[in-house]
């Protein structure tokens, strides 16, 4: 049911792990849905992302959107990395099932809350940022079963 | 990776040798549809009829109360929605539980769409039925009692001779699912008060696409499959020759080698619960630890998710199975995990596993080997895994 790309994320994680005093830190979803995604932002003083690491409690999609997310984002300025959409994330591992679309969404919003934090910590404002709701869940779509 | 583990036999199981040989000629030269009239139909029908009797043997039925189906599932819908249909004018009410097969339960929420009320009594956190629970909801109008034999996914098996006693003092017809039970575990309609009872072909070493419903003699239901008089004007359609002799053959074998079976399997499943338990930390067996079937067993890792656990099995060549909502299609992880009471984070991160003859302890350490590895690799990247170590600190 996945790409050759989404198993290769799953199977061979990117930059899976933790930052020590990260400039800023992002976790979204809930144990719920059985999606939970946290991302570490280390951002110089020109707001470039130098280093960025995830971990992921969730499925092999999660986990795969969580390690093309942190590729898409690396080495990006503040603005770019707030640019990338779950729609690029989707399309950089060649597409993914209908009912884990949202898993997509769930690493764009882990990004952004990353990037919110940092914003907070630094006392500034990204223009176009939004800041993070308690449980994305409640806004996106996990699709219907039919579409299994 | 050429090893396969295969401990997914609660899905289906491997066709024994035996099976295979004995429909062979079903599938060619004996042709015959047994409901002809020439002679040459004779052996068909001859075959049908012995494998309903070796079947009606198994569970201390008569011959003439097994009807052969396309399965379980439609066992248990044609037990639900004709029993239904047959008895309305006596009352709406039907009694099933919280844990049942969704062959059970989706039935039931059509029903219940179509006027009639259901009570789905709880289980504790073994997984077992609650009697008193049971007891309290039967009323004036209840028609039908609905309990599953033995549960797919944790393996507990439920008190059903109590309850079937309980539904006869009541005057209350019983049906039970025995799609995992049925030669696995002893099971007698009589001596346990069973009106109605689903089995399966391929759960037990036989062919898919076949399965029985058993009707006590004397309950009032209708046909569920309209369009022919086989099975006594019950379930038209041609008879599935093939399949009908597989699962005759199939239930043979397995009466006679059940007890030794069943031994065998329950201490290889043993050995791997107590291996499991022992080498993972923060890990939960689910169902009752002995009162289960004797090749199921159910954990539950805390920290992590169920199907990036398959996946990883499965390229370590071990087909196991999950409840965790990404494998199920739904937002929910598996109903049964929720009503034995585990949080969603607990239950998103269950694994099923479950054994044949087959299996073997090398199977078994090698599953063991491959798992402890997994879990902690998943642990690691796990952020609940992280929140918990450092809360320890």
């Amino acid at each position: 049911m996945y790409t050759e790309k989404v198993m290769d994320h799953f199977t061979n994680p990117r930059n899976m792990g933790e930052i020590e005093n990260a400039k800023g830190v992002g976790t979204v979803g809930n144990a719920k849905c059985g999606d939970i995604m946290r991302m570490y932002l280390d951002i110089d003083d020109d707001g470039i992302i130098q280093d960025v690491k995830f971990k992921t409690f969730g499925c092999g999609a999660a986990v795969a959107t969580s390690s093309m997310a942190t590729e898409l984002v690396k080495g990006k300025t503040v603005q770019e990395a707030l640019e990338v959409t779950n729609k690029a994330v989707c399309e950089a591992l060649d597409g993914l099932p209908p009912v884990k679309v949202h898993c997509s969404l769930l690493a764009e919003e882990a990004i952004h809350a990353a990037l919110w934090d940092y914003a907070q910590k630094k006392g500034i404002t990204i223009e176009g940022l939004k800041p993070p709701v308690a449980d994305i869940d409640e806004l996106h779509d996990h699709g219907d079963e039919e579409e299994y | 990776m050429n090893k396969l583990v295969y401990l997914d036999n609660a899905a289906t199981t491997k066709p024994a040798s035996e099976v295979v040989q004995e429909m062979l000629p079903y599938l060619g030269a004996s042709f015959g549809n047994p409901s002809a009239f020439y002679g040459f139909a004779g052996k068909a029908a001859q075959a049908v009829d012995e494998a309903r009797k070796t079947i009606a043997e198994a569970i201390g039925a008569r011959q003439e109360e097994i009807y052969f189906t396309a399965g379980g599932t439609e066992s248990d819908n044609w037990a639900l929605v004709a029993t239904a249909e047959a008895n309305e004018k006596k009352g709406k009410h039907i009694i099933t539980s919280t844990i049942e097969h969704h062959a059970v339960l989706h039935t039931c929420e059509y029903l219940e769409k179509r006027g009639f009320d259901i009570t789905y009594v709880g289980v504790d956190e073994d997984g077992v039925v609650k009697l008193e629970e049971l007891k309290a909801a039967i009323r004036p109008d209840t028609i039908l009692i609905s309990i599953m034999a033995a549960n797919n996914e944790i393996g507990t098996i439920q008190p059903i001779k109590e309850i079937g006693a309980i539904a006869r003092e009541n005057k209350i017809l019983f049906h039970t699912d025995a799609v995992q039970a049925f030669g696995h575990i002893p099971l007698n309609v009589d001596e346990m008060n069973i009106d109605m009872l689903s089995a399966s072909g391929h759960k037990i070493h036989g062919p898919k696409g076949i399965g029985i419903m058993y009707i006590r003699r004397g309950v009032k239901i209708g046909a569920f499959i309209h369009g022919g008089a086989q099975e006594r004007r019950r379930r038209a359609g041609t008879h599935n020759v093939p399949g009908i002799v597989g699962m005759g053959k199939a239930a043979e074998l397995a009466v006679r080698d059940m007890e030794e079976a069943a031994k065998k399997v329950s201490e290889l499943r043993d050995y791997l619960i107590e291996k499991v338990m022992k080498e993972i930390p923060y890990t939960k067996l689910n169902g009752h630890r002995t009162n289960r079937l004797p090749n199921n067993a159910n954990f539950s890792f805390s920290f992590i998710e169920g199907e990036s656990l398959l996946i990883m099995l499965d390229q370590a060549g071990i087909c196991g199975s999950s409840g965790s909502a990404c494998t199920s299609g739904s937002l929910d992880p598996s109903h049964v995990l929720m009503a034995i009471g585990l949080p969603h984070e607990i239950a998103h991160g269950s694994l099923r596993l479950t054994l044949s003859e087959e299996t073997t302890r090398e199977d078994l350490d090698y599953t063991v080997e491959t798992l402890k590895g997994i879990v902690k690799r998943l642990r690691d990247m796990s952020p609940l895994y992280e929140d918990f170590v450092k809360k320890q600190k």
